[in-house]
C-alpha cells in the first residue's frame, strides 16, 4: 500500500490519543514517502505512552513538515523516496505494524547497500528539522549525577579517563554521608522544579527513597526480568532466531506481565518494560541495565536532573566455572562493574550533552564512597584537577 | 592525533607511501609448500581500545611483538553487511554477501577454500575453519555450482564440540550457558548441517573426548577453547589454510565494558600464541603467513543512533573502519599501508600468495603483499 491511499480508518487499532494525531495529519502522512511514514507511524502509535518531552518532539516534528513548502518539502524528503524498497515492504502492513517494518527495511537497507544513503538522508533530515525548530532550552540547567564503584574497596583502574578533559578532577573529595547530601540535592531540585518525569533516579541495586521523583531499580524490577527471561527462553527453545526473538520481545506489553497499561503508571510501566525488552544485556547485568535506562531516559524524558547509580553486576562465568559447577550461587564482580560504570558514566555525559541547553548543563561522577570525583560545569576549567578537600555538597553547591 | 599519525608514532614505522613503486615480491613461483593461517575477530574491535592511546594497554602483544613484524593496513573499510557471520562468509569469498546475518545458509560465492582446493587438487584434510558458533557451521563451502560440493573447508565449531562432550560425559545441563551468539542475550539455535561430530573430532584430532573436556576445564574462553583446536589442527593435520575466527570480544553486546575489554586483551594473547605455535612447529616455522583482521569495528562514541562499543549497528566510518596485520617470510616488516583497503581484498591476496585463481572474488590482490 503507497502512503497515499491512507485512510482514518486505518488507525482503528491505534491507541486513543495516537488515533487522534494520526488522522489529523493524515494529510500530511498521504505525502510522505514509504521509506519515512512508518518510522514517524512507529512513534505516533507509542504516542500514549511516551514523556511529555516525547510528544512535544513529536508534534514539533509533524509543525515542521506541515510548515514546508511545497519545494522544500520534496527537497527534505527527497533521499527518503530515492531509496529503492521492496514489493514485500510495499505489501507490508506498515500502519499497523511500524516497529517491524522498520526491523524489515533495515534489513533491506543493509542488503541492498542503500544503509549509508539512508544513515546520511537521516542525519540531514535531523539537522533541517533542529535548524528550523530548536528545542526548547530547559526552565534550569541539567543536572547529571552519576555513582561508580559500589562495594569495591580498592581500586588501580585510572577512573574517569574520558571525563577528566572535559572537567575538574577532585582526588581529595569527603565520601561521608554523600549519598544521602545527592540524595537530598536531588529531591530538592524536584520540589524547587516540579514537572512530570523531569527528576529521574536508577539504581542498579536496591533502590533508596524516591520521594517525589520518578525512579527505577534492577532490584524492584526482578519478578518482571525474570519473567522476560523466561519468555526468552521459551522463543529460543521454539527454535527462532534473533531478529524473530526481537520482534516478539518488541510485542510484549505491560499487561502481558500484569502490569497497568493505563492511567498514571502506564507511563513508567512501558518504560521500565522497553528498558528490558529493547535493552540488550539488561535483563542480566546490571550495570548495563543502569547505563542502558539512563540512556533511554535522556533520549527520550530528557530529564532536568538524573541520578544513577551503578552497582555491582554478576560475575561472567568462564568454561572452566561452568564445568566445575561449584557455584551454587551467583558471584558479583565489583571490580568488572567499575570499569562498566565509568564508561557509563561517560556515556550519561555524551547523551545529556545530546540535549537543549548543553553548554550550561551540569554532570558529577564520583567514586561512591571514596574520594574520587570530576565535576563538569560552565564553572569548572576542563582538563584540571583539584586535590582541594571538598565534601559533596560543596562540590554540588560549586556547580549547580 | 589522527589514526595514521599515532600509528607511524607507536611504530616507528617505514612511511608507506615510499613503498608503491615497488614491483611485487616474486611469490608465485615459491607457493609450493606455503601455508597461511587467517585469524579474524568475529566481534569488532574499536580503536580506541586498541591502536588509540587509552588502547594500548590492551594489546601488548600484537603491538610490541607482531607489529614490527608486520605490513600493517591501517584502514581496511568493510563496504558490506556489518554481521560477523555475513561480514566473515565475504572475507572468506571475496565477495560482499547479502544473505541473511542470522540464517543458516552458505556464501553464495566460492570461498577461498573452494578456490584453493580445486584449483591445486588439494584434500580436504588441507583447509579448516574454527569458528565460533552455530551460525558459522556452513562457512567452509559456497552452494556455487562450479565448486561447493567436494571443494570447502572442514568446519571445527568448538563450542558445538564442548556441548557434545559434555553430554557424552553427563554435564549437558552445562550446554546452555555457553554462549552462541552475543546478539541476542542466551541465543543457543540447534545445530544444522555437516558439522563435525564428536567421534570424527576424536579421530581427526588424536584427541579423546574425556581429554578434550579435561584440558577445557583450564580454560577461561570460548576463543581459548578455539585456539587449543586450532593447534591440535596443526599438530595432527597440518593445514595449508587455517582459519580461525575468535568471538569473544563480542561479549560487548551485553554492554558490559570491562569484559569487551578482557576479551580484547585475551585475543591480543592467543594472537601471540598462534605466531609462536606457527614459528615453533616445523610444519609451519618458515613457510606460513599469519594474517590478523577484525572483521569490521565498532559503533563510535558519539554516533547518536548507537550506543558506543555495544554494537555495530550505525554503519559509521568506525564500525566500517578497521586494520589488517600480516606476517610471514617475505613479508615486508614494520611497515604501516595508510590506503584505503578491502576485507575482499584477502581471497585475491591469498590466491597471489599459494598460487591458485580466485576468479568471481571481487576484491583486488594486495600489491604490497604479493
Amino acid at each position: 500500500m503507497s502512503p497515499a491511499d491512507l485512510q482514518p480508518a486505518q488507525f482503528a487499532g491505534y491507541p486513543p490519543k495516537a488515533r487522534q494525531l494520526a488522522i489529523e495529519h493524515l494529510d500530511l502522512l498521504r505525502r510522505l514517502p514509504l521509506s519515512f511514514v512508518p518510522l514517524l507511524l512507529r512513534e505516533v502509535i507509542a504516542y500514549d505512552w511516551k514523556f511529555p518531552a516525547e510528544r512535544r518532539e513529536l508534534e514539533t516534528q509533524f509543525l515542521y513538515l506541515s510548515e514546508l513548502d511545497t519545494g522544500q518539502f520534496q527537497q527534505v524528503l527527497k533521499p527518503f523516496a530515492k531509496l529503492q524498497l521492496s514489493a514485500e515492504l510495499e505489501r507490508a502492513n506498515w500502519v499497523n505494524e511500524p516497529t517491524q517494518f522498520t526491523e524489515q527495511l533495515t534489513a533491506h537497507l543493509w542488503t541492498t547497500r542503500q544503509i549509508d544513503q539512508f544513515r546520511a538522508a537521516a542525519v540531514d533530515y535531523i539537522h533541517h528539522l533542529n535548524v528550523a525548530k530548536p528545542q526548547p532550552s530547559p526552565p534550569v540547567p541539567r543536572l547529571g549525577i552519576v555513582l561508580i564503584g559500589q562495594g569495591v574497596s580498592e581500586n588501580t583502574y585510572r577512573l574517569f579517563r574520558k571525563l577528566r578533559p572535559h572537567g575538574v578532577y577532585f582526588s581529595k573529595v569527603n565520601p561521608a554521608d554523600g549519598r544521602k547530601m545527592l540524595m537530598d540535592g536531588l529531591v530538592a531540585r524536584a520540589t524547587a522544579h516540579p514537572m512530570p518525569f523531569a527528576h529521574w533516579y536508577v539504581d542498579g541495586g536496591e533502590s533508596m527513597s524516591c520521594e517525589g521523583l520518578s525512579c527505577i531499580s534492577y532490584q524492584a524490577l526482578d519478578s518482571l526480568r525474570a519473567q522476560i527471561v523466561t519468555n526468552i527462553t521459551k522463543v529460543m527453545e521454539s527454535g527462532v532466531g534473533p531478529e524473530a526473538l526481537r520482534t516478539k520481545l518488541a510485542r510484549m506489553t505491560p499487561e502481558d506481565f500484569g502490569m497497568k497499561n493505563t492511567g498514571g503508571d502506564a507511563v513508567l510501566n512501558r518504560f521500565q518494560l522497553s528498558v528490558l525488552t529493547e535493552g540488550s544485556g539488561t535483563q542480566i547485568y546490571s550495570t548495563t541495565f543502569v547505563q542502558w535506562a539512563a540512556r533511554e531516559l535522556l533520549r527520550r524524558a530528557q530529564p532536568l536532573t538524573l541520578l544513577a547509580r551503578f552497582a555491582p553486576r554478576l560475575r561472567e562465568q568462564s568454561i572452566k566455572d561452568l564445568l566445575a559447577q561449584e557455584r551454587q550461587r551467583p558471584l558479583l564482580d565489583p571490580q568488572g562493574s567499575l570499569r562498566d560504570a565509568d564508561m557509563g558514566a561517560y556515556y550519561t555525559w555524551l547523551n545529556q550533552q545530546r540535549l537543549s541547553g548543553a553548554d550550561q548543563s551540569r554532570f558529577l561522577v564520583w567514586f561512591e564512597d571514596h574520594s574520587e570525583a570530576v565535576a563538569i560545569a560552565p564553572s569548572m576549567k576542563a582538563g584540571s584537577e583539584s586535590s582541594e578537600a571538598i565534601g559533596l555538597k560543596e562540590l554540588v553547591s560549586r556547580i549547580a | 592525533m589522527g589514526r595514521r599519525e599515532f600509528l607511524r608514532l607507536a611504530t616507528g614505522a617505514t612511511a608507506a607511501k615510499t613503498l608503491f613503486c615497488f614491483a611485487p615480491l616474486p611469490a608465485l613461483a615459491a607457493s609450493r609448500g606455503k601455508k597461511v593461517v587467517v585469524v579474524t575477530f568475529g566481534g569488532g574491535a574499536r580503536d580506541e581500545e586498541t591502536l588509540m592511546p587509552d588502547g594500548q594497554e590492551n594489546i601488548p602483544h600484537l603491538l610490541n611483538e607482531l607489529m614490527p613484524r608486520a605490513t600493517f593496513f591501517a584502514q581496511v573499510i568493510n563496504k558490506g553487511i556489518l554481521g560477523h557471520y555475513v561480514a566473515n562468509a565475504s572475507i572468506a569469498t571475496g565477495v560482499y554477501e547479502t544473505f541473511n546475518n542470522f540464517a543458516s545458509v552458505p556464501p553464495d560465492y566460492p570461498t577461498v577454500f573452494e578456490y584453493f582446493r580445486k584449483d591445486l587438487k588439494r584434500p580436504a584434510s588441507d583447509a579448516w575453519v574454527v569458528a565460533p558458533s552455530n551460525g558459522f557451521n556452513l562457512i567452509g563451502q559456497s552452494k556455487s555450482r562450479s565448486y561447493g560440493p567436494g571443494f570447502g573447508a572442514g568446519v571445527i565449531l568448538p563450542k558445538r564440540l564442548l556441548a557434545a562432550a559434555l553430554n557424552a560425559t553427563g554435564l549437558s545441563k552445562m550446554e546452555h550457558l555457553l554462549h552462541d551468539n552475543y546478539e541476542t542475550p542466551m541465543y543457543t539455535p540447534e545445530l544444522a548441517g555437516n558439522d563435525v561430530e564428536l567421534h570424527r573430532m576424536a579421530e581427526t584430532l588424536k584427541l579423546s573426548v574425556d581429554n578434550f573436556t579435561a584440558h577445557a576445564r583450564n580454560l577461561e574462553s570460548p576463543d581459548e577453547l578455539s585456539v587449543y583446536i586450532a593447534r591440535q589442527l596443526m599438530r595432527q593435520v597440518a593445514p595449508s589454510i587455517l582459519w580461525i575466527t575468535l568471538h569473544d570480544i563480542d561479549i560487548a553486546h551485553s554492554g558490559t565494558f570491562s569484559l569487551y575489554v578482557d576479551a580484547i586483551q585475551r585475543s591480543d594473547r592467543l594472537c601471540a600464541e598462534i605466531w609462536n605455535a606457527i614459528q615453533t612447529d616445523p610444519e609451519y616455522a618458515g613457510k606460513t603467513t599469519l594474517v590478523i583482521l577484525p572483521d569490521f569495528g565498532r559503533d563510535s562514541d558519539t554516533d547518536p543512533g548507537g550506543n558506543g562499543f555495544q554494537h555495530h549497528r550505525t554503519g559509521d566510518p568506525l564500525s566500517r573502519t578497521t586494520w589488517m596485520m600480516v606476517l610471514g617470510p617475505g613479508i615486508r616488516e614494520n611497515v604501516v599501508i595508510e590506503r584505503p583497503v578491502e576485507p575482499t581484498d584477502l581471497v585475491p591476496t591469498l590466491g597471489a600468495l599459494l598460487g591458485f585463481s580466485t576468479q568471481q572474488a571481487q576484491g583486488k590482490p594486495l600489491t604490497e603483499i604479493v
